[in-house]
């Protein structure tokens, strides 16, 4: 009797285990065989999970879904600051061959040097024509998201990464005009600290805003087209100029706040908008932070101005969605780029994530003051990719770049600065 | 570690056992049947996985294209030269030192203290004992917002006279120039040390709790009359009594500490010139934000040996002790 209860229990075990494994793949297999009763779903992986960001996606599903309502669509995104857990999600998936049906990336060397080197993406050149987007978006953007002649994705997005926030009572209060040149920076900076106002609000508890502030440095002393050069090995970092940037940043770190590595972005433009500190280096995603989360009022409240010497110069973050190989649903991919790419649905995304669209021909009237100046701004002005943020560089070497910012701030050595970064610049040349 | 334990006590207490009647019974196929699902499972998810790992930290695969051609050590001679890492390991070596040693006092202090038969002791015990139940990220978000230097506790701290940067404070004390590195006592750890002690100390407290209950009277009675103080009791025979507890906090506590991300990612992340980093949090960010596998893997790899320093004496000393 004891016996059979354990052959029972043991054939039990084993027969658990085996409809463990089976309503794994069962439940596969239902997402995978909807096609035969509705359709593929179409899975949008995003980190579009803060405020304003959410309400365009979803706003952009909704257009969607009214022109195609019989493409299911999923939006998965996964939460994390900057990317950073959807980016590891990202990855392996993609690495076992199981990519979702679009996915959000960073025009330039995220996409290029990452995805498209891999071997991971479809050329989008057919949509690109069918649309008629060739001279829709701006063709230095399309450069962005191009490896070889061939397009690997769809801009919906463009932030604009060398914007200097100031506080507008501050400057008003001390008869200060915002700074032009580094010169004038450092004027402006002398006077509020010896007002004992913290002239620079930093928060590096996450490295790359020391290093976004660098590489505004970077492109107001080389200039859009040295500036490039350094990511194509083309200008080597131990270049005098290069030496000049890494001086000049290294004098702007005598100006910020004692707590910077206990801060992360928001907590430094808090600064400004309390009044604590009066300037911010930083992307305009602070704009949205400013204007939704603080509800504070531009002009008003707080001014912006490009950063020092980097007037007629645009640090182009673009979000951008592409096609990965290996999709079972391609065309309804395609579909929902088309919408993606088009003005309706870039004017239905941006103004609630408070970016400016990518494309030269939407309705500025949707957009506020800050948008509407920025769109004017992005018409003419000379495009740079932004380092911190994964465009002129791959993830390796920005990673490389942060470590050495890192040390930097605290250490204030350019020659070992300079070193790490010319040793690290040996990867970009592969 | 939990499973490597098990397994391996288990194939302790097994082995033997078999080998003594040299025939194997119905029952223990029975047994091994049982077992074989979690060994099988063990063998691919746990070993399986440390074994690829190790593969891959002797590759090239430094990008998001897999590379899986031979490197040899330069995974690791590039790790030992990196700045970060010598850090790492100077932040593990400092943190785990403070770390335990305050853990194994102030338990061993808090629990003779609740063994005086006060009352209300067990109001006290769950109070010791109730941050074991929080997780480190949270313990680490509270810890990050009461040491900020511009508020929290500081704000009090500094009526009274007493201003400390906490872990944004850059020095290192008695600091030796080592390698690419300060080599000394990083401010900035305390307040880590600090955090993981207020969270760990209660489960030191309730296991030493555990071995004073199971001291028997007579013992300290015995002492009494041969005229031995209070204190000298506690000196000379309780505490030494203790000595097995003490054996297992530190395996414990050392597994927490060297392996510790959580806690560092919540609290501080990285910080300022890598006074906060540790290898956990290295490995995560240069494997899955620069895409080095390979290097990520070789710190996944000395994190491991540096775990076994610590649990194959235990293993070996605990088996002997059975045998």
């Amino acid at each position: 009797m004891k016996k059979k209860g354990l052959w029972l229990s043991l054939a039990l075990t084993f027969s658990l285990a085996l409809t463990g494994c089976n309503s794994d793949s069962a439940s596969k297999n239902t997402s995978g065989s909807g096609g035969e009763k509705g359709k593929e779903k179409l899975e949008i992986f995003s980190w579009w999970t803060g405020a304003g960001e959410e309400d365009g996606l979803k706003a952009l599903i909704k257009l969607f879904q009214e022109k195609y309502p019989d493409i299911p669509v999923e939006n998965a995104a996964v939460a994390g600051g900057a990317g950073t857990n959807a980016k590891a999600v990202l990855a392996s998936r993609m690495q076992g061959n199981d990519p979702p049906a679009t996915f959000q990336v960073h025009g330039g060397a995220e996409l290029n040097a990452g995805w498209v080197a891999a071997g991971k993406m479809e050329p989008l050149n057919d949509l690109y024509e069918k649309e008629g987007w060739m001279d829709k978006f701006p063709k230095s953007l399309i450069d962005m998201v191009s490896k070889d002649g061939k397009i690997y994705s769809v801009p919906v997005n463009i932030h604009r990464g060398n914007v200097l926030w100031y506080n507008k009572k501050i400057f008003d209060e001390n008869g200060l005009q915002p700074p032009k040149t580094f010169d004038e920076f450092f004027q402006v900076a002398d006077k509020l600290k010896a007002k004992g106002i913290t002239p620079l609000a930093l928060g590096d508890k996450e490295p790359w805003a020391a290093t976004h502030i660098f590489e505004t440095v970077l492109l107001g002393t080389l200039g859009v087209d040295d500036y490039k050069k350094l990511w194509t090995g083309e200008l080597s970092f131990d270049d005098a100029k290069v030496k000049e940037a890494v001086n000049t940043f290294k004098k702007m770190l005598n100006y910020i706040n004692e707590d910077h590595s206990s801060r992360n972005w928001q907590d430094a433009a808090q600064l400004v908008a309390k009044g604590e500190a009066a300037m911010n280096i930083m992307g305009d995603w602070v704009k949205g932070y400013f204007v939704n989360d603080l509800k504070l009022k531009v002009n008003e409240d707080f001014g912006y101005v490009p950063t020092p010497n980097t007037d007629g110069q645009f640090m182009v973050i673009t979000d951008t969605f592409g096609l990965p190989k290996g999709v079972k649903n391609p065309d309804d991919v395609k579909k929902f780029l088309a919408v993606l790419g088009s003005v309706e649905g870039q004017d239905a995304f941006n103004p609630l994530k408070g970016s400016i669209p990518a494309r030269i021909d939407a309705d500025v009237s949707k957009y506020d003051e800050y948008g509407k100046a920025t769109i004017e701004d992005f018409k003419t002005a000379k495009l740079a990719p932004s380092l911190a943020h994964g465009s002129a560089a791959p993830e390796g070497f920005v990673t490389k770049v942060n470590q050495a910012v890192n040390i930097f701030v605290t250490q204030k050595d350019v020659k070992s600065f300079i070193d790490t970064l010319v040793s690290a610049s040996a990867e970009l040349k592969k | 570690m939990e499973t490597v334990k098990v397994t391996a006590e288990t194939k302790a207490t097994v082995v033997p056992a078999t080998r003594k009647k040299r025939k194997l019974t119905a029952d223990h196929w029975f047994a091994f049947s049982f077992l074989l699902p979690s060994i099988v499972l063990i063998f691919i998810f746990v070993y399986g996985f440390i074994g690829w790992t190790g593969y891959v930290s002797l590759s090239s695969w430094n990008s998001l294209v897999p590379d899986f051609s031979f490197a040899g050590l330069k995974n690791y001679a590039y790790l030992f030269s990196d700045f970060r890492f010598q850090a790492d390991l100077r932040n593990t070596l400092v943190f785990t030192i403070l770390f335990i040693s305050v853990v194994i006092i102030l338990g061993q202090f808090l629990a003779i203290l609740l063994d005086q038969k006060l009352r209300g002791e067990s109001i006290f015990r769950n109070i010791f004992f109730f941050p074991m139940a929080l997780s480190f990220v949270v313990t680490g978000v509270v810890w990050q917002w009461l040491l900020n230097p511009s508020t929290g506790i500081n704000l009090f701290l500094k009526k009274i006279g007493f201003e400390s940067k906490w872990y944004t404070d850059t020095n290192i004390l008695a600091s030796l120039h080592w390698g690419k590195i300060e080599f000394g006592v990083p401010v900035a750890m305390i307040a880590v040390v600090i955090a993981a002690v207020w969270q760990m100390t209660g489960f030191a407290v309730a296991m030493y709790l555990a071995g004073l209950r199971a001291i028997p009277d007579e013992v300290r009675e015995a002492a009494r009359m041969d005229g031995a103080t209070e204190f000298q009791i506690y000196r000379k025979i309780i505490i030494p009594l203790l000595r097995p507890i003490t054996v297992s906090v530190i395996i414990i506590m050392a597994h927490i500490s060297l392996k510790i991300f959580d806690l560092i990612y919540a609290m501080t992340g990285p910080g300022a010139n890598f006074v906060t980093d540790v290898p956990g949090v290295y490995m995560f960010e240069t494997t899955f934000r620069g895409n080095y596998y390979a290097n990520g893997a070789a710190i996944a790899i000395i994190m491991l040996l540096s775990v076994a320093l610590f649990i194959v004496p235990y293993l070996i000393s605990s088996r002997k002790g059975e045998s």
